[in-house]
């Protein structure tokens, strides 16, 4: 290991008791400064002296030094599962984290319920459909159904949420009547299918009749999803959000929350637009 | 693998009152009446196209559309389905002396093929064509029941609980090593997740799949290949590895069908998941569950219900009499669809959040309640999900106290829990790791409640008492409301679901007087 670094960090500042915050930190495991973290794999190997060895090598080639094998147990004649402890020698450089902050809070499905029930006194109606020709409707049911996606439950669960799902090939004009009819708060659509950028056509066509369709500040906030978005074309498309792949519901309801329960009420959104 | 649980049932630790239990059930009868007339008094696509598959239909167009879909699409355009599809079928084959269903799908497809409801003679002839068709399919799943009575003789049937793991990895060519592996690891019961969403599909997809979104597809040819494997490592482990999949959804009656014909062992099959959980319209879905029930009787499957998907969206402590409530209802509509209690694996799980005080005790109770309440149904007991927070070493104690319980209450089919639940698909060593849990408890604890019996005025049993009295209120009031209305104000998981909407609602057909569908007439002992 770099012993610069191990010279470096041994834990010998002890009289510093200024709560200056650390620029530089490494794990902890009981003292300051040791570097100390654990780890478990599996190697393709059969266990034995061989496939203990490879642990190490590993563990070394990722910094873990000194590394040691705390537990080796064979999975089957062709695995073997180790647990690693050992010292990295890893410095973490605080300055130069970058976060990536969302412009909302993520929330849960409790908080959601209770800021629109506190910010609108009732319940927060979503109209969601696959726009065009597209009969993907995989994307919206993830974000809408009940059975939600990677153990997050969909917008239908939500207690403050009035959803209605239009499913697939809903033509913009049966979205916008629809969306009238429903009072609609929010609308969500969904775009899978990409030939010839029918997409962006699509997501054009559905921002235009709403703006047509609805005195101006005072139409539903448009939402679009699908993996082949670019979430920086929003206001190109003349929508309000975009959300990529790997969207989960939870995101798309604090997006909702916070964008359509502010701390000032509707009535007061509407006076100021 | 051998954990040694029981035996014998052992004695009521719960002393339910009888007088309760039998007015329960009364009340779930009362409920699901109505329903399951409106099951004999409607068809589906799905249903009728699960007659055709049973003539030996397979196949599909070129856009991958199966000739099941196409021939039952061209005859409700040319005549309708009232009738069924047997007879303007069976009548078209013998007037256009089409050598098979196939042909026949094809010259539809190109419009050389005009249906109609045959009348007079005809409608005999092709009557009796049908059912011998149909005896065909019906036969193959009864020779494939004791194909799978002999090798249960012959490899060997694990005790109980059956260790349930999951294989998914969307291409049946990965998932085929996986369940193996899986098997040899300890597995007793391998399910192939199917692919988001599939459920949502109205036909049934062909062939085997290598491409699906977190699960594989279920396809006839699928099942054939997997079935196969598991056959191969039953023989080299000495002990018969089940095989599961999903008759849920929208093809629910096929996907019966096609698992009775490719010798599948257990089935989920939920009354009410469908509805609730994936907007299918509840007339669909109670219509086609009752026939897939029906084949599922016929083929020795063990179906398994969704209870535990309540308490995912529900408190799993105020939402505990919901459980209690669905399984009486799945009881009722499996008994009444021909299940024996021993194929009902009626679902519930560990969902209570483990921050509340005494939650231990209240899994406990609630697991004694349906252990007790259903002494002859292999219940399934399914792993915590909704407090799984990708901190894994909590995880694994929470799974250990799952299993646990498990022990305690002689669950029949334990789907093993895994840590690394809500982070990611499960590594070779989590599935290892798991399976160890499961053995250190049974091992150690296995037995634990042959010594257990919990005092009658303390916390469990007065408990499990509450939640049984609290079902069968709530059952008095669907009874008074009936299960369709029900359903529609949002009575069960908190979603509305009205009778008249939903998905799959225009593939739901009113049988006409002159309705025929051989199948049924089979399954259900009718002589025309």
């Amino acid at each position: 290991m770099g012993a610069e670094f191990a010279s470096a960090f041994e834990p010998k500042a002890k009289s510093t008791i200024t709560p200056e915050p650390k620029r530089i930190v490494r794990p902890y495991g009981d003292t300051t400064g040791d570097g100390m973290v654990q780890l478990s794999f599996t190697l393709p190997l059969p266990l034995g002296p061989r496939s203990e060895g490879a642990a190490l090598q590993l563990a070394g080639k990722m910094g873990m030094e000194p590394a040691m094998v705390v537990h080796a147990k064979d999975m089957g004649p062709h695995f073997s599962f180790f647990i690693v402890y050992g010292r990295v020698s890893h410095l973490v450089d605080i300055d130069k984290v970058v976060v990536h902050e969302r412009e909302f809070p993520l929330l849960s499905a409790k908080e959601v319920d209770a800021a629109i029930r506190r910010g609108l006194r009732r319940p927060l109606v979503v109209v969601g459909a696959c726009i065009g020709t597209d009969a993907h409707t995989v994307g919206i049911d993830a974000i809408l159904n009940v059975k939600g996606i990677a153990g997050e439950k969909g917008l239908e669960y939500y207690e403050q949420m009035e959803v209605v799902n239009l499913g697939a090939q809903v033509s913009v004009p049966d979205l916008v009547a629809r969306c009238r009819a429903e009072h609609a708060d929010a609308v969500l659509v969904s775009q899978v299918v990409t030939q010839r950028d029918s997409h962006l056509h699509n997501v054009r066509e559905m921002s235009a009749a709403f703006r047509e369709a609805y005195p101006a500040g005072r139409r539903p906030l448009l939402v679009v999803g699908g993996p082949r978005f670019d979430p920086t074309m929003a206001d190109e498309l003349g929508v309000d959000r975009i959300f990529g792949k790997g969207t989960t519901p939870g995101e798309v309801a604090s997006y909702l929350a916070h964008a359509l329960v502010p701390v000032t009420t509707r009535k007061e959104r509407k006076r100021a637009s | 693998m051998n954990t040694g649980t029981r035996t014998r049932r052992p004695v009521s630790r719960l002393q339910l009152d009888p007088v309760v239990v039998r007015k329960a059930r009364a009340l779930a009868r009362r409920a699901g009446g109505p329903v399951v007339r409106l099951a004999r008094t409607h068809t589906t696509v799905s249903v009728e196209r699960a007659a055709l598959r049973l003539a030996g239909l397979e196949g599909a167009d070129v856009e991958g559309i199966p000739w099941a879909n196409r021939l039952v699409d061209a005859v409700r355009d040319d005549c309708g389905l009232e009738s069924g599809i047997a007879l303007p079928v069976w009548d078209a084959l013998r007037r256009e002396n089409a050598p098979d269903l196939v042909t026949l799908a094809q010259k539809a497809a190109a419009g050389s093929v005009t249906f109609r409801v045959p009348a007079g003679r005809d409608t005999a002839r092709a009557a009796r064509l049908a059912a011998v068709a149909v005896r065909r399919g019906i036969t193959r799943i009864d020779r494939n029941r004791e194909v799978r009575e002999r090798l249960v003789q012959r490899f060997g049937d694990p005790p109980k609980p059956w260790v349930y793991l999951i294989v998914a990895t969307g291409d049946i060519d990965e998932d085929i090593p996986q369940a193996q592996a899986a098997a040899r690891e300890g597995a007793d019961v391998i399910a192939v997740i199917r692919s988001t969403g599939q459920s949502l599909l109205d036909y049934v997809p062909e062939g085997a799949t290598h491409e699906g979104f977190a699960g594989t597809y279920a396809t006839q040819e699928n099942f054939r290949l997997m079935r196969a494997a598991l056959d191969d490592v039953s023989r080299e482990l000495g002990r018969y590895v089940r095989l599961t999949n999903y008759a849920s959804g929208l093809c629910m009656p096929e996907i019966a069908a096609l698992a009775g014909l490719e010798r599948l062992d257990m089935m989920l099959n939920d009354s009410m998941y469908g509805i609730l959980f994936r907007d299918i319209n509840p007339i669909r879905t109670f219509v086609d569950q009752r026939f897939s029930r029906q084949v599922h009787a016929r083929a020795g499957i063990i179906i398994n219900t969704g209870e535990d998907n309540y308490l995912t969206t529900a408190d799993a402590v105020e939402a505990a009499h919901t459980v209690t409530v669905s399984q009486l209802l799945n009881e009722y509509f499996a008994r009444e669809a021909g299940l024996p209690d021993a194929q009902i694996g009626l679902g519930h799980a560990f969902e209570i959040n483990p921050e509340l005080p005494d939650s231990f005790r209240m899994e406990l109770s609630h697991a004694l309640l349906a252990r007790e309440l259903f002494p002859d149904a292999p219940l399934k007991w399914m792993p915590p999900t909704k407090f799984m927070t990708g901190d894994v070493f909590r995880g694994y104690l929470l799974n250990g106290f799952f299993n646990l319980v498990g022990a305690m209450t002689q669950q029949g089919i334990l789907l093993v829990g895994m840590m690394t639940e809500a982070v990611h698909t499960p590594f070779l060593s989590d599935r290892d790791l798991a399976l160890q849990n499961v053995r250190y408890v049974f091992n150690a604890a296995g037995r634990l409640g042959e010594d257990f019996v919990p005092s009658q005025d303390g916390f469990i049993v007065q408990r499990a008492h509450r939640v049984l009295g609290e079902a069968v209120e709530l059952l008095e009031r669907i009874v008074d409301d009936g299960l369709l209305d029900a359903i529609a104000d949002g009575t069960f998981g908190l979603t509305k679901r009205p009778a008249n909407a939903g998905r799959g609602l225009d593939g739901v057909v009113v049988r006409g007087p002159g309705y025929v569908n051989p199948a049924i007439d089979i399954l259900e002992g009718v002589t025309r």
